[in-house]
């Protein structure tokens, strides 16, 4: 038995230090060094340089005169201390009266007519209750919304939400997608042009 | 569907084979003891390693001494993390302040971990200290990849060799194959990670006020250096409970296509690995198109599920062809079908988009690909150990049809190997469907579930499939972090990783001391249509016998609910 235990508990240990400290402590390192802004969590900043979200995270928004991510399936809305999806399967009847309540609101606020096919990802909760993302259908529905509020031409408020776009890697990796926290960081200054 | 998503699944599956050849003669002879290009940096590390733990490296081990030491090292690695996860909240590097774990979700965990499964009862961010992340979870994620491609090392030697007894020493494969190919190829990814937007720091969380005013608190941590070897060493236990749905575990279509192709790369390279080490290129070729074919086909089919009608957005009106609860907009249904395929197909269990929201025949699939043994390529090592067991059993069924002593490989395959080989297989169903039919009556286990009916039964199926093949994804709505739950999947995983590993070994064994013949006129080729089509269909014959009655109650079930509710 003891051919057995030293080298189990031996390796185990030695593997401890080198696998669970070295190797993170020195990647923390390397990444700090080289990639402090990447390695800290993509934070964005205000024009006072104070951060403000994470280009990476979605954060929500209600004022009518920001553009409004997915519905988020956590507790709280976007509250990133924690993730999750709505783990509903497409039978669920939660799910299906939970679209059919965030269809009718959304039409609601948006002036839509009441069978007005709205995109999938405008009722629908993403994987990690944190999604970033809307597809440019969703950000251009509210642009009317956002303008008025904001007392903008349409076509300034257009070219922000086109700003914050980003296509797929080259043509074809991932989606065409909307950053809610960029265009609405772009939106903000917009204002603070026209004042 | 559309054109780009199908470029993005083509490329994907194409890297994960790409990548995976040019790793596997490298791993070769890491396995073989080569000089490489890291030897002179490492190899004064690896003499100081075996000095400390009193190991001859050149003494070779038999299969039971092998399988002892594996057996030994996974105890060790249980003992260790059970204890550091029981007492995390004494521990330094806990910025969070979270308390110790029960005993019974620590017994999932360490038990999850250890065996390759990486099950999640937990959500990482609201559970798990900075040390328990590191220094347990972590170094499991390795420690447990590099038991398995050990084992797989020893698969190889046991064809290669004639008339031999000793497998190898599992120590210096151990060692070896941690610092020559784990350790590198994380530091790699890991920095690419960061550089795709992944953080890597020891903050636990930053505070900040958003436009509107309100406070966001963003979960932070060593978030890289755990995901780059969660993928490659086909762990799939996230740093945060969304897995790699989660932004900052995999913030964009790049990152993505990192991690995707990681899941298999390593994978795959054993197989090509074996066939250069047992002399047997033609026939790990084989090998790896049945692995490739099926879970191409998985991912193709997943994909064109995923956007077919949704009955909930189709009732509000609303545009229904894709499915998108679950899953993120900048990923969407294609790199999710995908990965759900490779995770399932590989023994990963990370996620980027919630299983249990997709359509039910792609749920089933997903099941299915782990329900088959999880080979596909399956997880590091363990992959091949069961590809080779279907192998076996595949030129067993052939050897039946023309009356012959079936050989594989030049190792003739007798009475003995069938045995432990059936062994084996019969293990997964019995941890799988033995647990299920208690799991469906006992009220304990089902006040876990979040749904009734066909889609509970499926949220059941799944949780010991994934158990029981060391996958570690979920139908997440069940909620498993209680007694009845923790405890079962923990003995499901042990069986399945335990239980296949050691009548593999005493195969091995077996089949090592066989001398190996040279092909005669009426051998089988083990390569080229003909078998690679036979293989096919042992695998799925077997699997679809296994599993199909109970696939028929849930997620096929389920399929038929929805074809009835989108009738007008």
């Amino acid at each position: 038995m003891r051919t057995y235990i030293r080298p189990a508990l031996g390796s185990m240990v030695l593997f401890t230090l080198l696998l669970g400290l070295a190797y993170p402590l020195a990647i923390t390192g390397i990444a700090q060094t080289l990639m402090p802004e990447k390695a800290n969590g993509s934070l964005v900043r205000d024009r006072s340089g104070t951060a403000v979200g994470s280009a990476l995270i979605g954060q929500n928004f209600n004022s009518p005169a920001y553009l409004h991510p997915r519905p988020s399936a956590l507790a709280a809305a976007y509250d990133a201390s924690t993730s999750g999806g709505s783990n509903l399967g497409p039978l669920s009847d939660t799910l299906a009266s939970r679209i059919a309540d965030g269809a009718a609101t959304l039409r609601t606020e948006l002036n839509l007519p009441a069978d007005y096919p709205l995109p999938a990802d405008a009722v629908t909760t993403s994987a990690s209750g944190l999604d970033p993302d809307i597809s440019p259908a969703y950000a251009l529905l509210q642009v009317p919304r956002i303008a008025a509020a904001r007392n903008l031409p349409v076509g300034k408020v257009d070219a922000a939400l086109k700003a914050a776009t980003r296509g797929p890697l080259l043509g074809f990796l991932g989606q065409t997608r909307v950053n809610v926290l960029k265009a609405n960081l772009l939106l903000d200054s917009l204002s603070g042009e026209a004042q | 569907m559309d054109l780009r998503g199908w470029a993005e699944i083509a490329l994907t599956l194409g890297l994960s084979v790409g990548v995976a050849w040019p790793l596997g003669l490298y791993m070769a002879r890491i396995w073989a003891g080569e000089t490489t290009w890291l030897t002179p940096v490492l190899n004064p590390v690896e003499r100081g390693i075996y000095r400390v733990l009193g190991v001859r490296p050149e003494q070779s081990q038999g299969w039971k001494g092998y399988s002892f030491s594996v057996i030994a090292f996974s105890v060790a690695g249980f003992v260790l993390l059970y204890a550091l996860l029981r007492l995390q909240g004494f521990l330094p590097l806990n910025p969070a302040g979270f308390g110790n774990l029960d005993p019974h979700l620590a017994f999932n965990v360490a038990v999850s971990f250890v065996t390759n499964t990486n099950w999640q009862s937990y959500g990482g961010e609201t559970t798990m200290s900075l040390l328990s992340q590191m220094a347990g979870l972590a170094v499991q994620n390795f420690t447990s990849a590099a038991a398995g491609l050990a084992i797989a090392a020893a698969a190889a030697r046991a064809f290669a060799g004639d008339r031999e007894v000793g497998l190898g020493n599992f120590w210096v494969d151990l060692v070896r194959i941690t610092l020559y190919v784990l350790l590198p190829l994380s530091i790699v990814v890991a920095l690419a990670l960061v550089a795709t937007g992944v953080p890597q720091t020891l903050h636990a969380a930053v505070t900040v006020t958003g436009l509107e005013g309100a406070q966001q608190t963003l979960a932070l941590g060593p978030v890289a250096s755990q995901e780059a070897i969660k993928q490659i060493g086909t762990n799939g236990g996230g740093f945060f409970n969304a897995n790699s749905a989660h932004p900052f575990e995999n913030p964009n279509p790049l990152s993505n296509l990192i991690e995707a192709v990681s899941i298999t790369a390593l994978g795959f390279a054993t197989f090509i690995a074996f066939g250069r080490m047992a002399r047997a290129r033609k026939e790990a070729a084989s090998l790896v198109i049945v692995a490739f074919l099926l879970v191409a086909a998985a991912a193709v089919a997943i994909y064109g599920l995923e956007n077919q009608t949704v009955p909930g957005l189709l009732k509000a009106g609303v545009e229904a062809g894709q499915n998108l609860e679950g899953k993120e907009y900048r990923f969407g249904t294609a790199a999710s079908a995908l990965w759900s395929a490779l995770t399932t197909g590989a023994s990963n269990g990370s996620v980027n988009a919630m299983h249990e929201s997709f359509m039910p025949l792609s749920g089933g699939i997903q099941m299915f690909l782990i329900q088959l043994g999880e080979i596909l390529p399956g997880g590091v090592g363990s992959g091949l150990y069961g590809m080779l067991v279907m192998a076996l059993l595949a030129v067993f069924v052939a050897g039946l049809m023309v009356g012959r002593t079936p050989e594989y490989l030049g190792k003739k395959v007798e009475a003995a190997e069938i045995q432990y080989a059936m062994l084996a297989v019969l293990i997964l169903p019995l941890a799988i469907l033995g647990f299920s039919a208690l799991a469906a009556v006992l009220p304990a286990a089902l006040s876990s579930l979040l749904t009734d009916g066909p889609h509970g039964l499926s949220e059941i199926l799944y949780a010991y499939s994934s158990a029981g093949g060391n996958n570690g994804s979920a139908f997440a709505g069940l909620t498993a972090a209680t007694p009845w739950w923790d405890t079962t999947l923990g003995i499901a995983m042990l069986l399945g990783r335990f239980g296949y590993i050691v009548p593999v070994m005493a195969i091995l064994g077996s089949l090592a001391a066989k001398p190996r013949l040279a092909p005669t006129a009426g051998t089988l080729p083990a390569s080229g249509r003909l078998f690679s089509g036979l293989l096919l269909g042992v695998i799925l014959v077997l699997g679809g016998l296994q599993f199909f009655p109970a696939l028929a109650l849930g997620p096929l079930a389920e399929h038929f609910q929805l074809l009835a509710s989108l009738r007008p």
